[in-house]
């Protein structure tokens, strides 16, 4: 066991745990935090992803002793009680079926738009293609995703700067 | 047992906190309150009988148990309205991720005539919620939406005569509005919902012999006065969903709580001989292994313990004398050699002898489908916690009923100690291995006296989930001179011995492997095509085969969305567009003249609307009427379209997609998917269309990766690059879900809503099936069609 610091969603956390503890469990388990989900532990689907330095990455196969930036869940996607333009595009776009995957769908795309504020088709699917979802809402998703990108380019901010990440 | 005795508990603490001067002894009694003395009370049998035919009081003076069943024939068990006019409806299902919950909202919202925004929603715990099954069948708008409408009209009915003797007017000189209550002719005469009743018991009880039947004296809306039902309102669970509020099933954390992990057996069948405990005792966290029979669990103070620790353990396995299963390579040749543990009486129509041996053209053809698995994002889960001699389960099992029944046999204990508590979940549509999960938590909760959090992990639920059955078949038509479809002969054979129903306590997975399982199979079953098409000469034969091993094996099968339907109609319709390649007829004109031909019985209407869906599906694809294949194209990307048809219940669909074939490669891609959906009244427009979309890219998924894999030992499919999945890159860049209503008469006041989600599963594979056909001018026969499979169909093709 050892202390393991993380800065998760503006605020930092010690825990004492073996460091090869994939961060997945300490995110959900230690930091009660709901956002990444298990789904296959294998870095296969997504569904485990956080944003660490504008990057995103699969907490179930990423040691927590490996972690050095900040972590960024879904709980701290919005901020000051406004969701992330990614996040309204979902709602409006009322994306999720069952919604378990959709942590990877939103943080992925919340990604993508930010190196692309305006991808095309092909860079939707190319970028998005390894975020698995069992309810099929990919066509949602990537409507979303378009929906987001044009919500994004109106408002004129860049969440990219303005982002947590 | 205790059935029937009370309204919920959680009701009683909730109307309790909302008039807090007046006692919860008082409450219960309604005495000192007022009693709402109606004609529904009067009307319905003062004592209910329950399901066993004991007498409700003698009932209630059993009831041991802090969880005794509500009571489906009061209406407070239903419906409860706040002193803020703010209403909640307890329903007895579950949502798995279509929006049902929103649905049932807008029903009981619009009869109950109070603003959707004032209401909530609760669904599917046992202890609070009346017994409606959970979600399965698509049944969730198409029967339990009935009983929920009319408790929310009798609830407006007692309500309005509650105003009536408030403002000493008639009932028929009243109206109402957004839960309030006004005089017709003097509008500011009035008062509101929760000034008649709010806080405060309706004891009125309710009639009907079952849950479905349930009903006061009101009667629902004409569809025509339904103003909330047929909006397209946002679904309420999504926002919790998106900023990561939801507190999943997965999530719930209790004091003491433990993690569990299994111990699979590494091949199927075998049998355990020997655990060697000192491979895991003393590594940190670990509590204990648990294991009865052929069923192994470790259970560690954390979750990565709790992994390490099962990976670990030494297990000492002895293998099966013989093989458990063919591999599936050799499945098909396995299954039609087999001899049928059970064969069907065939259904026929006419002489199809006859009429194939005197036909102009016969054809005929196999078909395959492969085990697929319902491999949820998630592993199966649950928590369980077995406290104070109760045990509360926590899951996201789409029948936590039946989870709750099942446990309490499995583990005898008393219904009335065991309740579940549905949370969302990731969805696997069906019996899944939630129910599976359920019971392993439950077991070790009781092993270990503590709460105890189970989950699989990947390999084991793709790998042990149920399956949907593996099938083959066997066509023959007959063509007369003129190209009209005169004789067809169906035969199935569904490796489905023994499929698995519901959180049943002698067949889940922990039940087998510990020896405490039944031991005579289930005979399963093979399903028959469902179309209106008007054949002359017919017949439908069916069988089932069983592999080896029957118990204990992770090739188990049970109900899988929209069971067996999607492999009849990629059979039965490839079967139909071969048959109008052979009559050189277009796909669509050969299926409307089938269905046109049609003189029999058409209650519902099926015949019309499946006619009017079919016409519609065409026309918003833009269909050029020409036979099937087009003349081959010249360039690498080969396009085509294809056309399915079929029904579920009474709603009817038909689908066509536009498809690329890369002959370099044999990778397809559904370009378009155009899809005509007629199940009635719906409730919510765009709430369906997405339903419609994520059943039928289910499908797609379906006709392009899945198919379980395995070798003579074990499944060999355990993850996602070995079991795919549909990805983002397979998406179509455009689906039209067109809304029917083909109904002959669709102003009927009491248009039914039917059951709408399953049966966009069924026509799709067959509608790709198709149109790679008329791409490529190859029939393919065998799911899946992988880039490989299609390759090498092309090769073979020259
Ligand atoms: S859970 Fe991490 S990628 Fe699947
Ligand atoms: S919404 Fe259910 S897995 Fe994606």
């Amino acid at each position: 066991m050892a202390n393991i610091t993380l800065r998760v969603n503006g605020s930092v956390q010690t825990v004492d745990v073996d460091p090869s503890t994939p961060l997945l469990y300490i995110l959900r388990n230690d930091l009660g935090l709901q956002g990444p989900h298990f789904g296959c532990g294998l870095g296969q689907c997504g569904a485990c992803t956080v944003i660490i330095n504008g990057a995103a990455v699969r907490s179930c196969v990423t040691p927590c002793s490996a972690v050095k930036g900040e972590i960024t869940t879904l709980e701290g996607l919005a901020q000051g009680g406004t969701l992330h333009p990614v996040q309204r595009a979902w709602i409006e776009e009322q994306v999720p079926q069952c919604g378990f995957c959709q942590n990877g769908q939103i943080l992925n795309a919340k990604v993508l738009l930010d190196r692309n504020r305006n991808p095309t088709d092909a860079e939707i699917r190319q970028s998005m293609v390894g975020v698995l979802c069992r309810c099929m809402t990919y066509y949602r998703v990537q409507a979303a995703i378009k929906r987001a990108a044009t919500s994004m380019a109106a408002a004129g901010t860049a969440s990219a700067k303005g982002g947590v990440a | 047992m205790t059935t029937f005795t009370s309204i919920p508990k959680q009701i009683e603490d909730l109307l309790e906190q909302g008039s807090s001067a007046i006692s919860r002894r008082n409450f219960l009694k309604g005495s000192g309150l007022f009693v709402v003395s109606v004609g529904a009370a009067a009307m319905a049998d003062a004592s209910p009988l329950n399901a066993a035919g004991t007498d409700q009081a003698a009932a209630t003076a059993q009831a041991g148990g802090p969880y005794p069943d509500p009571n489906f024939r009061q209406l407070d068990s239903w419906i409860v309205i706040r002193e803020d006019g703010t209403a909640t409806f307890y329903v007895g299902k579950t949502d798995c991720g279509q929006g049902t919950g929103t649905a049932f909202r807008q029903m009981m919202s619009d009869e109950l005539d109070i603003a959707y925004d004032k209401t909530t929603c609760v669904m599917g715990s046992t202890d609070t919620t009346v017994d409606q099954g959970g979600s399965g069948g698509s049944d969730a708008i198409q029967t339990d939406g009935w009983p929920m409408r009319r408790v929310a009209a009798e609830a407006r009915r007692v309500l309005l005569e509650l105003a009536s003797a408030r403002l000493a007017v008639p009932v028929d000189q009243l109206t109402v509005s957004e839960g309030v209550i006004s005089v017709k002719a003097d509008p500011s005469r009035k008062t509101t919902y929760g000034e008649l009743i709010g806080g405060r018991r309706f004891n009125v009880t309710l009639t009907g012999n079952d849950i479905n039947a349930t009903t006061g004296i009101a009667k629902v809306k004409a569809v025509q006065d339904l103003k909330i039902v047929g909006q397209s309102l946002e679904r309420y669970d999504i926002p919790a969903k998106v900023d990561g509020s939801l507190k999943w099933a997965v999530d719930v954390k209790l004091p003491g709580m433990l993690h569990a992990r299994n111990v699979k057996p590494p091949v199927a069948g075998a049998k355990l001989v020997s655990i060697d405990e000192s491979s895991v005792r003393g590594t940190p966290g670990f509590v204990k292994v648990v294991s009865k029979g052929n069923y192994v669990a470790v259970v560690c103070e954390r979750e990565e313990q709790a992994i390490s620790a099962s990976r670990r353990l030494k297990v000492n396995w002895e293998k099966p004398a013989t093989s458990p299963f063919p591999s599936s390579e050799d499945l098909y040749g396995y299954m039609r050699r087999a001899t049928p543990t059970s064969n069907s009486r065939p259904n026929v129509v006419g002489d199809p002898d006859a009429a194939l041996a005197g036909a102009a053209k016969t054809i005929e053809a196999e078909y395959d489908f492969p085990f697929q698995g319902h491999t949820a994002l998630a592993p199966a889960h649950a928590t369980a916690d077995p406290s104070n001699g109760q045990m509360t389960i926590y899951s996201n099992d789409m029948k936590s009923y039946g989870l709750r029944n099942g446990v309490a046999q499995f583990l005898q204990i008393p219904r009335d100690q065991v309740r579940v508590v549905w949370m969302e979940g990731p969805q696997g549509y069906g019996r899944t291995a939630a129910d599976d999960a359920g019971f392993e938590a439950a077991f070790l909760a009781k092993e270990v006296g503590r709460p105890v959090r189970m989950q699989w992990m990947r390999n084991e639920e793709t790998a042990w989930d149920t399956k949907g059955p593996a099938y083959t078949f066997k066509l023959r038509g007959g063509l007369d001179a003129q190209g009209n479809l005169v004789a067809c002969e169906y035969n199935a054979q569904a490796a489905d011995f023994h499929h698995l129903g519901y959180n049943e306590p002698d067949t889940v997975l922990i039940a087998q492997l510990a020896g405490m399982g039944r031991t005579k199979p289930s005979s399963g079953g093979a399903s028959t095509p469902s179309d209106m098409y008007a054949i002359p000469n017919r017949r439908m034969a069916t069988a089932v085969v069983s592999l080896p091993l029957v118990f204990q094996t992770p090739l188990r099968t049970g109900n899988l969305r929209d069971p067996n339907g999607p492999q009849v109609t990629f059979a039965s319709e490839s079967f139909i567009d071969e048959l109008a390649a052979a009559a050189k007829a277009d796909p669509v004109e050969f299926r409307q003249r089938l269905l046109s031909a049609g003189a029999g019985d058409d209650s519902g209407f099926k015949r019309a609307r499946s006619i009017a869906v079919v016409k519609a599906a065409a026309e918003t694809f833009g269909w050029d009427t020409r036979s099937s294949p087009k003349p081959l194209g010249t360039g690498n990307i080969l396009t085509g379209r294809g056309i399915a048809y079929a029904f579920r219940g009474q709603t009817v669909v038909a689908q066509i997609v536009e498809v690329e074939v890369n002959r370099r490669t044999g990778h397809v891609w559904v370009k378009r998917i155009v899809c005509a959906h007629e199940c009635g009244l719906v409730i919510n427009p765009e709430g369906l269309r997405r339903t419609v979309e994520g059943a039928m890219l289910h499908s797609l998924s379906r006709a392009l990766h899945e198919e379980v894999r395995f070798d003579t030992e074990k499944v060999t499919s355990v993850d996602w690059s070995s079991y795919p999945t549909l990805t983002h890159a397979d998406t179509p860049s455009r689906i039209d879900v067109v809304l029917v209503n083909g109904d002959p008469n669709p102003n009927r006041p009491d248009l039914p809503h039917y059951g709408a989600g399953e049966a966009a599963c069924k026509p799709l594979i067959a509608a790709v099936a198709n149109a790679i056909y008329d791409a490529t001018g190859v029939r393919l026969r065998r799911v899946p069609f992988r880039d490989a499979r299609v390759l090498a169909a092309l090769k073979g093709s020259g």
